[in-house]
Protein backbone atom coordinates (compact mmCIF):
# COMPACT_ATOMS: atom_id res chain seq x y z
CA UNK A 1 0.00 0.00 0.00
CA UNK A 2 0.96 3.56 -0.69
CA UNK A 3 0.99 4.39 2.72
CA UNK A 4 2.75 7.16 4.82
CA UNK A 5 5.09 4.57 6.12
CA UNK A 6 6.63 4.35 2.48
CA UNK A 7 9.36 7.52 3.38
CA UNK A 8 12.48 6.87 1.16
CA UNK A 9 12.68 10.28 -0.70
CA UNK A 10 9.87 12.68 1.33
CA UNK A 11 11.18 16.15 2.37
CA UNK A 12 10.20 18.52 5.20
CA UNK A 13 10.61 15.89 8.20
CA UNK A 14 13.38 17.85 9.60
CA UNK A 15 16.96 17.39 11.15
CA UNK A 16 18.17 13.97 12.30
CA UNK A 17 18.56 14.09 15.70
CA UNK A 18 20.81 12.27 17.71
CA UNK A 19 20.18 11.69 21.47
CA UNK A 20 23.58 11.13 23.63
CA UNK A 21 24.10 8.45 25.96
CA UNK A 22 20.26 7.57 24.70
CA UNK A 23 18.50 4.73 26.41
CA UNK A 24 16.97 1.41 25.01
CA UNK A 25 13.96 2.80 26.33
CA UNK A 26 12.76 6.47 27.27
CA UNK A 27 9.18 5.45 29.17
CA UNK A 28 8.21 2.09 31.38
CA UNK A 29 5.17 1.71 29.05
CA UNK A 30 7.88 1.64 25.77
CA UNK A 31 9.76 -1.65 27.77
CA UNK A 32 5.94 -3.29 27.98
CA UNK A 33 4.33 -2.47 24.63
CA UNK A 34 7.79 -3.52 23.24
CA UNK A 35 7.57 -6.72 25.66
CA UNK A 36 3.67 -7.39 24.86
CA UNK A 37 3.76 -7.19 20.72
CA UNK A 38 6.94 -9.63 21.11
CA UNK A 39 5.45 -12.11 23.36
CA UNK A 40 2.10 -12.10 21.54
CA UNK A 41 3.66 -12.78 18.00
CA UNK A 42 5.32 -15.76 19.77
CA UNK A 43 1.68 -16.95 20.04
CA UNK A 44 1.80 -17.70 16.40
CA UNK A 45 -1.42 -16.20 15.20
CA UNK A 46 0.33 -13.92 12.91
CA UNK A 47 3.80 -13.57 11.17
CA UNK A 48 6.21 -10.59 10.78
CA UNK A 49 5.12 -9.70 7.90
CA UNK A 50 1.29 -9.21 8.85
CA UNK A 51 2.72 -7.65 12.04
CA UNK A 52 4.11 -5.13 9.45
CA UNK A 53 1.29 -4.70 7.72
CA UNK A 54 -1.11 -3.94 10.53
CA UNK A 55 1.22 -0.92 11.69
CA UNK A 56 1.00 0.31 8.47
CA UNK A 57 -2.37 0.67 8.63
CA UNK A 58 -2.40 3.36 10.98
CA UNK A 59 -3.53 6.54 9.39
CA UNK A 60 -1.04 8.38 7.86
CA UNK A 61 -1.72 11.99 10.49
CA UNK A 62 -1.72 10.03 13.12
CA UNK A 63 1.64 7.51 12.04
CA UNK A 64 3.95 10.85 11.90
CA UNK A 65 2.36 12.44 15.14
CA UNK A 66 3.37 9.45 16.98
CA UNK A 67 6.72 6.89 18.10
CA UNK A 68 7.73 3.95 16.71
CA UNK A 69 6.47 2.11 20.25
CA UNK A 70 2.80 3.80 19.23
CA UNK A 71 2.76 2.20 15.53
CA UNK A 72 3.40 -1.27 17.71
CA UNK A 73 0.94 -1.20 20.05
CA UNK A 74 -1.71 0.08 17.13
CA UNK A 75 -0.62 -2.88 15.10
CA UNK A 76 -0.86 -5.45 18.26
CA UNK A 77 -4.39 -4.29 19.60
CA UNK A 78 -5.35 -4.78 15.66
CA UNK A 79 -3.98 -8.25 15.29
CA UNK A 80 -5.43 -8.93 18.90
CA UNK A 81 -9.02 -8.39 17.60
CA UNK A 82 -8.32 -9.53 13.95
CA UNK A 83 -7.43 -13.08 15.07
CA UNK A 84 -9.73 -13.28 17.47
CA UNK A 85 -7.73 -13.38 20.59
CA UNK A 86 -9.33 -10.45 22.19
CA UNK A 87 -13.28 -9.23 21.28
CA UNK A 88 -13.22 -5.76 20.06
CA UNK A 89 -14.94 -4.31 23.00
CA UNK A 90 -12.71 -5.44 25.28
CA UNK A 91 -10.13 -3.74 23.32
CA UNK A 92 -12.05 -0.43 23.34
CA UNK A 93 -12.01 -0.57 27.25
CA UNK A 94 -8.22 -1.24 26.95
CA UNK A 95 -7.95 1.76 24.35
CA UNK A 96 -9.50 4.39 26.66
CA UNK A 97 -6.65 2.96 29.35
CA UNK A 98 -9.48 1.16 31.47
CA UNK A 99 -9.28 -2.07 33.29
CA UNK A 100 -11.87 -4.86 32.00
CA UNK A 101 -13.38 -6.09 34.53
CA UNK A 102 -14.27 -9.75 33.81
CA UNK A 103 -12.67 -10.81 30.87
CA UNK A 104 -13.53 -13.47 28.67
CA UNK A 105 -11.24 -16.29 28.81
CA UNK A 106 -8.95 -17.11 25.75
CA UNK A 107 -9.64 -20.03 23.55
CA UNK A 108 -7.67 -23.22 24.79
CA UNK A 109 -4.71 -24.69 22.94
CA UNK A 110 -2.78 -21.36 22.78
CA UNK A 111 1.20 -21.55 22.46
CA UNK A 112 2.50 -19.19 25.42
CA UNK A 113 5.79 -18.09 25.43
CA UNK A 114 7.17 -19.04 29.00
CA UNK A 115 10.61 -18.03 30.68
CA UNK A 116 13.17 -20.38 29.91
CA UNK A 117 11.89 -20.67 26.26
CA UNK A 118 12.59 -16.67 25.90
CA UNK A 119 16.53 -17.33 25.14
CA UNK A 120 15.71 -20.36 22.59
CA UNK A 121 13.28 -18.17 20.97
CA UNK A 122 15.30 -15.17 20.35
CA UNK A 123 18.38 -16.95 19.43
CA UNK A 124 16.53 -18.65 16.50
CA UNK A 125 18.68 -19.06 13.74
CA UNK A 126 16.06 -19.22 10.50
CA UNK A 127 13.39 -17.07 9.92
CA UNK A 128 12.79 -15.52 6.45
CA UNK A 129 14.95 -17.45 3.92
CA UNK A 130 13.73 -21.16 2.52
CA UNK A 131 15.46 -23.86 1.43
CA UNK A 132 12.95 -24.31 -1.44
CA UNK A 133 15.37 -24.88 -5.13
CA UNK A 134 13.89 -21.82 -6.53
CA UNK A 135 15.78 -20.73 -9.50
CA UNK A 136 16.86 -16.84 -9.80
CA UNK A 137 15.54 -14.65 -12.62
CA UNK A 138 18.63 -12.47 -12.50
CA UNK A 139 22.43 -12.58 -11.52
CA UNK A 140 24.87 -10.46 -10.86
CA UNK A 141 25.76 -7.74 -12.98
CA UNK A 142 22.08 -8.07 -14.79
CA UNK A 143 20.39 -4.89 -15.56
CA UNK A 144 16.78 -5.02 -14.07
CA UNK A 145 13.65 -2.25 -13.79
CA UNK A 146 11.89 -2.72 -10.43
CA UNK A 147 8.15 -2.75 -11.45
CA UNK A 148 5.73 -0.04 -11.26
CA UNK A 149 2.92 -1.35 -9.27
CA UNK A 150 0.87 0.16 -6.72
CA UNK A 151 -0.37 -2.46 -4.64
CA UNK A 152 -3.69 -2.38 -1.90
CA UNK A 153 -1.79 -4.59 -0.04
CA UNK A 154 1.44 -5.05 2.24
CA UNK A 155 4.52 -4.60 -0.07
CA UNK A 156 8.16 -4.14 0.55
CA UNK A 157 9.07 -2.38 -3.04
CA UNK A 158 9.12 1.32 -1.82
CA UNK A 159 7.60 3.69 -4.31
CA UNK A 160 10.87 5.67 -5.04
CA UNK A 161 12.33 2.71 -6.82
CA UNK A 162 9.39 1.50 -8.79
CA UNK A 163 10.15 2.27 -12.49
CA UNK A 164 13.65 2.79 -12.15
CA UNK A 165 16.42 0.88 -13.62
CA UNK A 166 19.73 -0.44 -11.36
CA UNK A 167 22.06 -3.65 -11.64
CA UNK A 168 21.97 -6.81 -9.54
CA UNK A 169 24.76 -6.19 -7.07
CA UNK A 170 24.10 -9.84 -5.51
CA UNK A 171 21.72 -12.54 -5.40
CA UNK A 172 20.95 -12.65 -1.28
CA UNK A 173 19.45 -16.46 -1.81
CA UNK A 174 15.54 -17.80 -1.79
CA UNK A 175 13.27 -15.76 0.93
CA UNK A 176 9.49 -15.69 1.73
CA UNK A 177 7.18 -13.19 -0.62
CA UNK A 178 6.34 -10.72 2.44
CA UNK A 179 3.47 -9.49 -0.29
CA UNK A 180 1.96 -13.24 0.06
CA UNK A 181 2.76 -14.06 3.37
CA UNK A 182 0.89 -10.83 4.73
CA UNK A 183 -2.08 -11.65 3.01
CA UNK A 184 -2.24 -15.67 4.88
CA UNK A 185 -1.25 -16.46 0.93
CA UNK A 186 1.81 -18.98 2.11
CA UNK A 187 5.27 -18.42 1.27
CA UNK A 188 6.01 -18.02 -2.13
CA UNK A 189 9.81 -18.24 -1.99
CA UNK A 190 11.38 -16.48 -4.35
CA UNK A 191 15.14 -14.80 -4.67
CA UNK A 192 16.20 -11.55 -3.10
CA UNK A 193 18.75 -9.59 -4.70
CA UNK A 194 20.17 -6.23 -3.93
CA UNK A 195 19.85 -3.96 -6.42
CA UNK A 196 21.89 -1.16 -6.94
CA UNK A 197 20.57 2.38 -7.91
CA UNK A 198 22.17 5.35 -9.21
CA UNK A 199 21.68 8.22 -7.38
CA UNK A 200 20.85 10.25 -10.12
CA UNK A 201 18.31 7.36 -11.61
CA UNK A 202 16.54 7.96 -8.87
CA UNK A 203 16.71 11.74 -8.12
CA UNK A 204 17.49 13.27 -11.15
CA UNK A 205 20.67 15.35 -11.89
CA UNK A 206 21.03 17.51 -9.43
CA UNK A 207 22.03 13.95 -7.52
CA UNK A 208 25.84 13.36 -6.91
CA UNK A 209 27.08 11.35 -9.92
CA UNK A 210 28.81 8.88 -7.57
CA UNK A 211 26.72 7.54 -4.86
CA UNK A 212 24.18 4.85 -5.32
CA UNK A 213 21.18 3.27 -2.92
CA UNK A 214 21.40 -0.50 -2.48
CA UNK A 215 17.56 -2.04 -2.06
CA UNK A 216 16.49 -5.52 -1.49
CA UNK A 217 14.13 -6.85 -3.82
CA UNK A 218 12.34 -9.94 -4.89
CA UNK A 219 12.35 -11.39 -8.06
CA UNK A 220 8.24 -10.68 -8.33
CA UNK A 221 9.04 -6.78 -8.22
CA UNK A 222 12.08 -7.29 -10.97
CA UNK A 223 11.56 -7.35 -14.59
CA UNK A 224 14.58 -7.59 -17.10
CA UNK A 225 15.35 -4.18 -18.69
CA UNK B 1 -3.70 -7.76 38.07
CA UNK B 2 -0.91 -10.00 38.12
CA UNK B 3 2.02 -7.70 37.52
CA UNK B 4 2.50 -4.47 39.54
CA UNK B 5 3.91 -1.57 38.03
CA UNK B 6 6.23 -0.55 40.49
CA UNK B 7 8.96 1.04 37.87
CA UNK B 8 6.52 2.67 36.16
CA UNK B 9 8.16 6.21 34.91
CA UNK B 10 5.01 7.53 33.43
CA UNK B 11 4.25 10.40 35.18
CA UNK B 12 3.26 13.14 32.71
CA UNK B 13 -0.09 14.03 33.96
CA UNK B 14 -2.03 15.10 30.94
CA UNK B 15 0.53 14.71 28.12
CA UNK B 16 -0.56 12.15 25.57
CA UNK B 17 2.19 9.57 26.83
CA UNK B 18 0.04 9.28 29.74
CA UNK B 19 -3.05 8.08 27.93
CA UNK B 20 -0.65 5.76 26.16
CA UNK B 21 0.80 4.54 29.34
CA UNK B 22 -2.63 3.93 30.74
CA UNK B 23 -3.36 1.87 27.49
CA UNK B 24 -0.24 -0.39 27.83
CA UNK B 25 -1.61 -0.68 31.40
CA UNK B 26 -4.73 -2.10 30.49
CA UNK B 27 -3.43 -4.68 27.40
CA UNK B 28 -1.22 -5.89 29.19
CA UNK B 29 -3.01 -6.60 32.71
CA UNK B 30 -5.69 -7.85 29.74
CA UNK B 31 -3.84 -10.60 27.79
CA UNK B 32 -2.45 -11.43 31.26
CA UNK B 33 -5.70 -12.23 33.12
CA UNK B 34 -6.59 -14.13 29.79
CA UNK B 35 -3.38 -16.25 29.98
CA UNK B 36 -2.19 -15.07 26.30
CA UNK B 37 1.53 -13.70 28.00
CA UNK B 38 3.58 -14.33 31.11
CA UNK B 39 4.32 -11.49 32.85
CA UNK B 40 8.05 -13.11 33.43
CA UNK B 41 8.06 -13.30 30.00
CA UNK B 42 7.92 -9.50 29.59
CA UNK B 43 10.57 -9.00 32.29
CA UNK B 44 12.93 -11.29 30.11
CA UNK B 45 12.39 -10.18 27.00
CA UNK B 46 13.08 -6.17 28.48
CA UNK B 47 15.91 -7.85 30.11
CA UNK B 48 17.34 -9.38 27.09
CA UNK B 49 17.71 -6.16 24.79
CA UNK B 50 18.20 -3.89 28.14
CA UNK B 51 20.89 -5.08 29.61
CA UNK B 52 22.17 -8.47 27.24
CA UNK B 53 21.66 -7.74 23.63
CA UNK B 54 23.28 -3.78 22.19
CA UNK B 55 25.79 -2.15 20.29
CA UNK B 56 28.99 -3.58 22.24
CA UNK B 57 28.28 -7.11 20.41
CA UNK B 58 28.76 -4.75 17.22
CA UNK B 59 31.67 -3.28 18.50
CA UNK B 60 33.55 -7.09 19.18
CA UNK B 61 32.57 -7.82 15.83
CA UNK B 62 34.44 -5.23 14.33
CA UNK B 63 37.29 -5.60 16.53
CA UNK B 64 38.18 -8.67 15.82
CA UNK B 65 37.70 -8.00 11.87
CA UNK B 66 40.59 -5.07 12.44
CA UNK B 67 42.97 -6.82 14.30
CA UNK B 68 42.40 -10.72 12.19
CA UNK B 69 43.01 -10.09 8.53
CA UNK B 70 40.95 -13.67 8.35
CA UNK B 71 38.18 -13.12 10.36
CA UNK B 72 37.71 -9.70 8.33
CA UNK B 73 37.96 -11.96 4.89
CA UNK B 74 35.43 -14.50 6.66
CA UNK B 75 32.93 -11.49 7.53
CA UNK B 76 32.85 -9.82 4.33
CA UNK B 77 31.94 -13.27 2.59
CA UNK B 78 29.58 -14.55 5.22
CA UNK B 79 28.76 -11.92 8.08
CA UNK B 80 25.90 -13.99 9.42
CA UNK B 81 28.63 -17.02 10.30
CA UNK B 82 31.43 -15.12 11.23
CA UNK B 83 28.99 -12.57 13.78
CA UNK B 84 27.83 -16.19 15.04
CA UNK B 85 31.92 -17.41 15.58
CA UNK B 86 31.32 -15.02 18.53
CA UNK B 87 28.05 -15.89 19.76
CA UNK B 88 25.57 -13.17 18.04
CA UNK B 89 22.84 -14.99 16.85
CA UNK B 90 19.01 -14.75 16.64
CA UNK B 91 15.88 -12.71 15.98
CA UNK B 92 16.37 -9.42 13.45
CA UNK B 93 20.21 -11.13 12.65
CA UNK B 94 19.51 -14.43 11.20
CA UNK B 95 20.98 -12.71 7.94
CA UNK B 96 23.26 -10.64 7.68
CA UNK B 97 26.14 -8.81 5.85
CA UNK B 98 28.87 -6.79 6.39
CA UNK B 99 29.36 -3.35 4.82
CA UNK B 100 33.44 -2.62 4.75
CA UNK B 101 34.00 1.40 4.54
CA UNK B 102 37.03 2.66 2.85
CA UNK B 103 38.66 5.87 1.77
CA UNK B 104 36.36 5.66 -2.01
CA UNK B 105 33.51 3.67 -0.36
CA UNK B 106 31.34 5.22 2.70
CA UNK B 107 28.37 2.38 3.54
CA UNK B 108 25.49 3.87 5.24
CA UNK B 109 21.93 1.69 6.13
CA UNK B 110 19.02 2.83 6.45
CA UNK B 111 15.01 1.02 6.73
CA UNK B 112 12.89 3.48 4.40
CA UNK B 113 9.75 1.35 5.29
CA UNK B 114 10.22 0.38 9.16
CA UNK B 115 12.83 0.26 10.91
CA UNK B 116 14.58 -2.96 10.33
CA UNK B 117 17.86 -3.24 11.99
CA UNK B 118 20.14 -5.88 13.03
CA UNK B 119 19.30 -6.75 16.58
CA UNK B 120 22.14 -9.19 17.81
CA UNK B 121 24.91 -6.68 17.11
CA UNK B 122 23.70 -3.42 17.64
CA UNK B 123 20.57 -3.93 19.96
CA UNK B 124 16.98 -2.10 18.93
CA UNK B 125 17.93 0.67 17.21
CA UNK B 126 17.68 4.25 18.51
CA UNK B 127 15.06 7.00 18.04
CA UNK B 128 16.68 8.87 15.33
CA UNK B 129 17.57 5.65 13.10
CA UNK B 130 13.31 5.32 13.65
CA UNK B 131 12.43 8.84 13.18
CA UNK B 132 10.48 10.42 9.81
CA UNK B 133 13.81 12.82 8.90
CA UNK B 134 16.10 9.64 8.71
CA UNK B 135 14.25 7.47 6.93
CA UNK B 136 12.91 9.94 4.13
CA UNK B 137 16.28 11.55 4.15
CA UNK B 138 18.90 8.76 3.70
CA UNK B 139 18.20 7.72 0.53
CA UNK B 140 17.63 11.57 -1.21
CA UNK B 141 20.16 13.13 0.54
CA UNK B 142 23.06 10.82 2.41
CA UNK B 143 25.48 13.26 2.31
CA UNK B 144 23.46 16.31 3.65
CA UNK B 145 22.38 13.87 6.18
CA UNK B 146 25.98 12.74 7.20
CA UNK B 147 27.11 16.45 6.89
CA UNK B 148 24.44 17.68 9.75
CA UNK B 149 25.72 14.61 11.14
CA UNK B 150 30.00 15.73 11.54
CA UNK B 151 31.00 13.31 8.72
CA UNK B 152 32.41 15.07 5.93
CA UNK B 153 32.78 12.91 2.63
CA UNK B 154 35.09 13.71 0.23
CA UNK B 155 33.61 14.42 -3.37
CA UNK B 156 35.78 11.58 -4.76
CA UNK B 157 34.19 9.01 -2.02
CA UNK B 158 31.09 7.17 -3.38
CA UNK B 159 28.20 6.92 -0.53
CA UNK B 160 26.52 3.72 -0.89
CA UNK B 161 22.88 4.04 1.20
CA UNK B 162 21.97 0.19 1.98
CA UNK B 163 18.20 0.24 2.33
CA UNK B 164 17.20 -2.62 4.68
CA UNK B 165 13.89 -4.09 2.56
CA UNK B 166 14.07 -7.39 3.07
CA UNK B 167 15.21 -9.79 5.89
CA UNK B 168 19.05 -8.91 5.20
CA UNK B 169 20.48 -7.08 7.72
CA UNK B 170 23.29 -4.20 7.39
CA UNK B 171 26.13 -3.87 9.94
CA UNK B 172 28.73 -1.24 8.66
CA UNK B 173 32.66 -1.81 8.93
CA UNK B 174 34.04 1.58 9.73
CA UNK B 175 37.47 2.27 8.75
CA UNK B 176 39.96 1.65 11.55
CA UNK B 177 41.42 5.02 12.94
CA UNK B 178 45.27 6.34 12.84
CA UNK B 179 46.35 5.87 16.57
CA UNK B 180 45.30 2.26 16.60
CA UNK B 181 47.87 0.70 15.94
CA UNK B 182 48.87 -2.21 18.20
CA UNK B 183 46.11 -2.24 20.10
CA UNK B 184 44.34 -5.39 21.85
CA UNK B 185 41.12 -6.67 20.69
CA UNK B 186 39.64 -5.45 24.12
CA UNK B 187 41.04 -1.57 23.78
CA UNK B 188 39.76 -1.17 19.96
CA UNK B 189 36.03 -2.38 20.80
CA UNK B 190 35.74 0.03 23.38
CA UNK B 191 36.17 2.81 20.77
CA UNK B 192 33.80 1.54 18.38
CA UNK B 193 30.45 3.33 17.85
CA UNK B 194 26.66 2.23 17.13
CA UNK B 195 26.72 4.79 14.67
CA UNK B 196 29.96 4.44 12.95
CA UNK B 197 28.45 0.49 12.62
CA UNK B 198 25.46 2.12 10.95
CA UNK B 199 27.78 4.17 8.72
CA UNK B 200 26.68 7.78 10.20
CA UNK B 201 29.53 8.29 12.47
CA UNK B 202 33.75 8.01 11.78
CA UNK B 203 35.75 7.10 14.65
CA UNK B 204 38.18 9.62 14.76
CA UNK B 205 41.84 9.31 15.31
CA UNK B 206 42.99 8.36 18.59
CA UNK B 207 45.80 9.73 20.67
CA UNK B 208 45.85 7.73 23.56
CA UNK B 209 44.55 4.16 24.59
CA UNK B 210 41.13 4.15 26.00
Amino acid sequence: MNGVHDMGGMHGLGPVQIERDEPVFHHEWERRAFALTMASGFIGEWNIDMGRFAREQMPPGEYLQTTYYEHWLFGLLRLLEERGLVPRAELEVCRRGAAVARPQPARPGLRVLRPPDVEKALRNRHAARCDDPVPPKFKAGDTVTAKNVNPLVHTRLPRYVRGRRGVVDRDHGVFIFPDAHAAGQGKKPQHVYSVRFAARELWGPDASARDAVYVDLWDDYLDRA
Amino acid sequence: MTHDHEHDHDHEEGSPLTETALRVRALESLLVDKGLVDPKTLDALIDTYETKVGPRNGARVVARAWRDPAYKTRLLADATSAIAELGFIGRQGEDMVALENTPKVHNMVVCTLCSCYPWPVLGLPPVWYKSGPYRSRAVIEPRGVLRELGVAVADDTEVRVWDSTAELRYLVLPERPKGTEGWSEDELAEIVTRDSMIGVERIPPQTRKP
